[in-house]
């Protein structure tokens, strides 16, 4: 049965976790996500469902305990906040190289370095570009509401699982720490070792006689043969492109001005277009979900009959250089963010708006 | 003489071949190389045991990378030092199967202490396999935390001087102190008595999963010819000279 | 009066001369050859196959599993 309930986004991760058959959970506290692990260790998923939850010794352990987990073909997942998600940027290399599917959460909040535990988006570059070494991606969802941070958990493991990549959620302290309603889909059942085995023929069960052993690994020293792989990889990557983008557009038909944003910016800019409608600017928002892969095609349709797009980031411009290469010239694109730990009002967004596209 | 040894060599004769759980691949080890004994040991167990589709293999980084060619078993290849983290998660979520990690000395006891140390304090219920041989052989002969006092490498040419190049670490003692090892030893593989003592050890350490009471570790000390530059004979006399003096042989902890 | 006879076999394209077969061999049965295989090694062999007793040391220590041991026992006149 779907439940309604009232929970931190946080919270919501753990309960969706164990509600769509996660196996495994390893993690390491950080401000302002502990909740995640805190909550599942509350809730003793061992017990109902055999989810294996497990406090790391760092985040680098985190993620590469996720190695291990998916490479076994099980539903594995962690969550951190920036500065432990740079820890684990190694370990997402050589997972997106093995192509191991897995989910990382990352609760941002401002960096760089130790920064602050206030929410921010300044970790969109790592996120969307790779963020550890060698040519890959990772498929990164972004919620803008407790209700999504629920939701895009399953989502984001049957996407892992499609394309055998690495999914993150990219979210922020600000959806991570505030309660919201949220309906809880009911308990489905774990995968057992045998569905497993059937369904991920490249997963380490053990090499029965009828099958030729499994090699989970990102080495070949073949340049060749590298190269190859990489074309394999790049492939991948064009097939997501083509198929997974998702965003929400809200009032753009008649937009002359549109507003790019995503998770809590993108909460902050609705209110900011209800602002502006009310002075008579007819704008619009759209919100990627789905932060890679980029709607840029979208933006491309929008771009012919728009006026100017701003980015609203809680940064110090990011998405803004992806907006700007998608509509490649053909419109004005300005960023405004607040940075540091700093959340903007809907006035300073609007204000923002005013000033940089129209010039009032 | 060729007539009495076709004789001999019959099948009901037969007194020791190949493990079949060795692939035919040629090692790329250079030749006299420890890592090829300790392979062919772990293929032996693995074989005798019978658990072959039921056995999850971690490597690591460093010459033994390429294990995976060598052991006809799933296998997983982590990031340098972190095979523990691996074998703790194959460990917990396929609890049915025997995992073990196999890491030399600069994986296991340098950018992988960490994850060494914790996984062995959890107690995660796998082998870990030690190749210490003091020196980082694939990347060319550099210090390894295990190089002795005095000791020459190409990033302590001169001899390791503990004043400025720090000293070298006992790992083995270390994680017999921890509550979550349930079996601690060393041995070697230069001669055919201490051949015969390590498959001993990597068998017992493979039999204690059964139990599901903690983490089995067996360092072997071991040669590294190319990068003591020495023949395999000599690194054999040179390691029995000096590395056993500092790196003991025999069980530390049985429990 | 019984006697163990025995005989190994070299799988000489996968034995790299390490020697370290000739040194653990108790009777001094092995010897590297002359001649190289087709990786340049000078392979092992039984160069005085009468001292063999298939003791299999010689294969417990060969990193290349390149030696197979076969013993017999042998009633002497």
């Amino acid at each position: 049965m779907s439940e309604l309930r009232l929970m931190k986004g946080n919270e919501a991760i753990a309960e969706a976790a164990i509600r769509c058959g996660t196996d495994g959970y390893f993690g390491y506290p950080i401000t302002p996500q502990s909740e995640v692990m805190e909550r599942l260790m509350e809730l003793r998923p061992w017990e109902s469902t055999g989810m294996v939850v497990l406090q790391a010794e760092s985040e680098v352990a985190s993620i590469n305990m996720l190695y291990g987990g998916a490479g076994c073909g099980k539903r594995v997942m962690t969550s951190s906040s920036s500065p432990g998600i740079s820890l684990m940027q190694e370990g997402l290399s050589y997972m997106a190289g093995a192509e191991l599917p897995c989910l990382v959460v990352n609760v941002v909040r401002g960096g760089p370095g130790l920064g602050t535990i206030q929410p921010s988006q300044s970790d969109y570059f790592q996120s969307v570009k790779g963020g550890g070494h060698g040519d890959y991606k990772l498929i990164v969802l972004a919620p803008a509401s407790v209700q999504e941070m629920a939701d895009f958990v399953e989502l984001s493991f049957d996407l892992a699982f499609k394309y055998r990549n690495p999914a993150m959620i990219l979210s922020d302290g600000m959806i991570g720490q505030m309660m919201e309603k949220v309906e809880l889909k009911p308990q489905q059942k774990r995968w057992t070792d045998e569905e497993v085995a059937q369904m991920h023929s490249w997963a380490t069960t053990g090499k029965t006689a009828d099958r030729d052993r499994n090699i989970i690994t990102s080495v070949e020293l073949d340049s060749e043969a590298h190269e190859q792989f990489n074309n394999r990889l790049q492939a991948k990557y064009r097939e997501i492109e083509e198929h997974e983008v998702r965003f929400e557009e809200i009032d753009t038909d008649d937009a002359d001005y549109l507003i790019v944003a995503y998770g809590s910016s993108a909460r902050i800019s609705s209110a900011a277009i209800e602002i502006l409608r009310e002075k008579g600017l007819k704008v619009g928002l759209l919100r990627p979900i789905t932060l890679w892969p980029f709607p840029t095609s979208r933006l491309q349709e929008l771009s012919g009959k728009l006026k100017g797009i701003l980015s609203v980031e809680m940064s110090s411009g990011q998405m803004v250089e992806d907006i700007r290469l998608a509509v490649n010239g053909k419109v004005k694109v300005e960023h405004f963010g607040r940075y540091g730990g700093v959340v903007p009002s809907p006035d300073e967004v609007a204000d923002a708006l005013e000033q940089k596209l129209i010039g009032g | 003489m060729a007539e009495l040894l076709e004789d001999i060599k019959k099948p009901e004769n037969l007194v020791h071949k190949k493990s079949s759980v060795l692939t035919d691949n040629v090692m790329h080890y250079c030749p006299g190389c420890s890592h090829g004994v300790v392979h062919k040991l772990i293929a032996e167990v693995i074989e005798e045991m019978g658990i072959q589709d039921k056995t999850v293999g971690v490597a690591p980084v460093g010459c033994s990378v390429f294990i995976y060619n060598y052991l006809d078993i799933d296998w997983q290849e982590a990031a340098h030092g972190r095979a523990p983290a691996l074998g703790t998660a194959i460990s917990r979520l396929r609890p049915d199967r025997f995992v073990f990690t196999y890491q030399g000395d600069g994986d296991l006891a340098a950018i992988g202490t960490a994850e060494t140390i914790h996984a062995c304090n959890r107690g995660e219920n796998m082998v870990m396999i030690f190749i210490n041989n003091g020196i980082y052989g694939m990347t060319g002969g550099q210090m390894a935390p295990t190089t002795l006092e005095g000791m020459k490498a190409s990033t302590c040419p001169f001899g390791r001087d503990p004043k400025t190049d720090g000293n070298p670490l006992k790992m083995t003692e270390i994680v017999a102190q921890l509550p979550g090892t349930n079996f601690v030893t060393r041995q070697a593989v230069h001669t055919a008595a201490a051949v015969r003592r390590t498959k001993k050890a990597i068998r017992k350490a493979f039999e204690k999963q059964k139990e599901k009471t903690g983490t089995s570790f067996v360092e072997v000390v071991s040669t590294c010819n190319s990068g003591w530059k020495m023949n395999p004979v000599d690194s054999n006399k040179w390691m029995e000279e000096n590395m056993f003096p500092f790196y003991p042989l025999g069980d530390i902890k049985d429990v | 009066m019984a006697k163990m006879i025995g005989a190994i076999e070299v799988d000489i394209e996968t034995c790299k001369g390490c020697s370290l077969c000739v040194e653990a061999c108790p009777t001094n049965v092995i010897a590297l050859a002359e001649e190289v295989n087709g990786k340049g090694y000078n392979y092992a062999y039984m160069a005085n196959p009468e001292a063999c007793n298939g003791c299999t040391n010689c294969a417990q220590v060969c990193p290349d599993s390149c030696i197979t041991v076969y013993r017999k026992k042998v009633e002497m006149a």
